[in-house]
């Protein structure tokens, strides 16, 4: 089966061509057979492979496929090829079944919109192409995935193009992910200079030959294309008006699989990022520093969707901050679990919109949970699982995220803390926009209250899959110190590296409690420490769920008088510390303006001065020149006996002279 | 022995200069058309000239030939040029090459 590894990315290729092609002719039946039946085909043929590749002995479980060679030009050779590994796989699981879940959980969604035929088609393209971004075994190939995963988040967060907002949405996506990818093919051109390769195993075969200097160039050039793409600090803005586009899509694209690339990417280039600890630092830095920047601004958003878009952005900084600190298989994990809850969130948002007839605003809704309870169940679920809650699938990657901050080498008391209480944060803000949705009074405007209704079933089984998923989902990476395998690390160990390990903790244990570890009842100092800040952040995250439920059922008018009280704060946060704006002074606006000079003063004023002088002179030249033209034959007679003349002359005089 | 008197081939050449001359001369001067046709066939009968001269005193035949090349092709000239200038005489009424001066600016 392994030998057939090509045949998940053309799966949603085959789907595309179908819908794209014949779609509109075939009509709504077939495209919703044909949409997620190939993304069906695909995960099909992941799990087999990955049942292949499970009995295989953990070093054998590296396969690369070259099906072509695609551009071979002097010393540059690059292939169309694909390449299977416990990481990629693992990608291409995630990738290929939350999809299809989503896939269907669109047929329901999108049922009565018009671009029905054209949405499948895109969502199948997106399949396709972060197939690729995933599976290929080149950076090249690497690239056309991560270039062709942005434009179909453009075409999809402008997918309802009539509307001017989600138009502007989608441009600020694919221009701010530009900036990005500046970033990434710098780091690719730096690759190849310095070794000469774009292929993924002799890249990372040969790394060894670069400096530190040039090897932290390289991990800081595909860091900011990472930043682009999986919305860190500074490029996060695009992310939350992404929001605009559908919600399948959304949840797809913009929290579950796109996003996340960039963390895959920092995962999969780890050699390279291994040899550059300020690259790796910065990594970290950066993904704590978004991780609680952004949960901050979800305290005071009151759009269902955007909560959810700044809590997608907060948990791939805690990635980042995973990646950062050398816990690739921790990232992985969370990338894992992220995507399971997050999926669910915002396909929960979306099943909420469609029973409120597309409200999004939380303060008009309210007591929801009795109307459409399996929305409620499984939007519980998710947010249990996100805001860290024992037993759940979130609340084991995000505290092996924030031991391994703790613990690594390259890790941080303060990026602990700081994570530690973003942790508290998200739970703080997600059981906010819970209650807020499904608790308390109900704030429905009533022409829309006796429409509430629960979604067809084609949308609540995703619901209900990916609740189970984000419960479960945990448990291939219990840690050891709570009697777990953690198989999730096992299984990446041989493409990222085995456990960093815990050399801080036991020179920081002192620190904390001597006398706690007796009471731990576990001679090994390190675990009894680990289960320590287990419990802290445990606590940390019911702090919040606590201060929530205070502030948002108990005291329903306090947020209010707490808002008025620090209006100032209030008014910063709530506007997003006017990040967007202070980027429309500083880059769009004077892009604008020297965007405007250029045009003014170079293309119409140099360019086409230029171009119309030139036209003008010979215009007048041959004004000039025509009236030689006379017609009469004898004037040409003369001119060629003149002519003539000019040559006897000419060489008469050379002979002589 | 009657003997010929040897004619040195300057004096040919020369004649042959003095022919073309008046040639274009007349092509460059007269308003009929006619008499600029005649001009131009006096300035092939001085080429002629020349090749013959130059056929006989280097001992080669390829002028000779080169001579009758050029008598066809005055020939077939002047065949083609007496029709045109019947024709640009039923339209125009004159063969008077100043005043067909259409193809100009």
């Amino acid at each position: 089966m392994l030998e057939y590894m090509w045949l998940i990315p053309l799966f949603p290729f085959i789907g595309f061509l179908i819908n794209g092609l014949l779609g509109r002719r075939l009509g709504k039946g077939v495209v919703s057979v044909v949409g997620p039946s190939a993304i069906g085909l695909s995960f099909l043929t992941s799990i087999l492979i990955f049942f292949e590749l499970i009995n295989k002995p953990s070093t054998e479980r590296i396969f690369e496929k070259v099906l072509f060679d695609w551009i071979v030009s002097g010393s540059f050779q690059t292939v169309i090829g694909y390449q299977i590994d416990p990481l990629s796989i693992l990608m291409a699981l995630v990738v290929t079944g939350v999809s299809f879940f989503i896939h269907i959980y669109s047929v329901g969604y999108m049922h009565d919109d018009p671009g029905f035929t054209r949405f499948f088609t895109y969502l199948n393209l997106f399949v396709f192409m972060m197939l690729n971004l995933i599976l290929a075994n080149n950076f090249l190939l690497m690239f056309v995935g991560w270039e062709g995963v942005g434009l179909c988040s453009y075409l999809l967060i402008g997918f309802w193009y009539e509307k001017d907002s989600a138009a502007n949405a989608g441009k600020k996506a694919f221009i701010v992910n530009r900036v990005g990818d500046f970033g990434f093919i710098l780091g690719m051109f730096l690759i190849f200079i310095n070794l000469g390769t774009l292929d993924f195993t002799d890249a990372f075969g040969s790394a060894n030959k670069l400096d530190t200097a040039t090897a932290t160039a390289i991990a800081l050039l595909l860091f900011v294309g990472a930043c682009g793409k999986s919305a860190q600090i500074p490029l996060y803005v695009w992310l939350p008006d992404a929001m605009e586009g559908p919600t399948p899509v959304s949840s797809l694209i913009h929290a579950a699989t796109m996003v996340t690339a960039g963390v895959y990417m920092v995962a999969r280039c780890n050699v390279l990022y291994n040899m550059a600890p300020i690259a790796m630092a910065v990594v970290a830095i950066v993904g704590v520093a978004t991780a609680i920047f952004t949960a901050s601004i979800g305290f005071c958003q009151y759009d269902i969707k955007k909560i959810l878009a700044y809590s997608t952005i907060s948990q791939l900084g805690y990635m980042f901050v995973a990646v950062g600190v050398g816990a690739y298989a921790a990232g992985i994990f969370h990338l894992m679990t992220h995507a399971f809850f997050k999926g669910l969130l915002f396909l929960g948002a979306g099943s909420v919109m469609h029973a409120m007839s597309g409200e999004l605003d939380i303060r008009k809704m309210g007591a929801l949970r009795k109307k459409i309870p399996i929305t409620f169940a499984t939007f519980f679920i998710a947010t249990l699982a996100i805001a860290g809650v024992p037993g759940l699938s979130g609340f084991f990657s995000k505290d092996e995220i924030l031991w391994m901050a703790f613990s690594s080498g390259r890790g941080h008391f303060l990026i602990w803390l700081v994570a530690a209480v973003a942790a508290g944060m998200t739970a703080f803000y997600m059981f906010r926009a819970l209650f807020m949705t499904f608790f308390g009074e109900s704030r429905v405007d009533h022409h829309v209250a006796h429409h509430i209704h629960e979604s067809p079933k084609v949308m609540t089984i995703p619901l209900m899959v990916l609740a189970v998923l984000s419960i479960v989902g945990g448990y291939v990476g219990i840690p050891h110190v709570l009697g777990g395998a953690n198989h999730i690390h096992e299984f990446l160990a041989p493409v990222v590296g085995g456990t960093a390990e815990p050399v801080k903790a036991q020179a920081m244990f002192s620190l904390i409690s001597e006398a706690w570890a007796a009471g731990g009842g576990s001679g090994d100092h390190s675990a009894a420490l680990e289960l320590f800040l287990m419990a802290v952040s445990v606590v940390i995250a019911l702090i919040g769920i606590g201060i929530a439920y205070f502030l948002y059922l108990k005291n329903p008018g306090l947020p209010k008088m707490l808002a008025e009280k620090w209006s100032g704060l209030y008014r910063l946060v709530s506007n997003k510390y006017y990040v967007d704006e202070l980027y429309q002074v500083l880059f769009v606006n004077s892009l604008k303006k020297f965007g405007t000079g250029l045009w003014k003063g170079f293309d119409e004023f140099v360019i086409d001065g230029t171009v119309n002088g030139i036209a003008y002179f010979i215009g007048w030249l041959s004004g000039v020149m025509r009236k030689m033209q006379t017609g009469l034959v004898q004037n040409y007679a003369f001119s060629i006996v003149l002519g003539g003349l000019i040559l006897a002359v000419y060489y008469i005089m050379r002979a002589f002279l | 022995m009657w003997v010929v008197p040897t004619i040195p081939p300057a004096l040919y050449l020369m004649l042959s200069g003095i022919l073309f001359t008046i040639g274009v001369i007349g092509v460059l001067t007269r308003r009929n058309a006619i008499v600029v046709f005649i001009s131009i066939e006096l300035m092939l009968n001085a080429v002629n000239l020349t090749f013959i001269t130059f056929s006989r005193f280097l001992q080669s035949i390829d002028g000779v030939i080169f001579a009758f090349f050029v008598m066809a092709v005055a020939a077939a000239e002047a065949a083609v040029g007496l029709a045109i200038f019947v024709m640009l005489y039923r339209s125009k009424e004159t063969i008077n090459v100043d005043e067909v001066n259409l193809l100009k600016w």
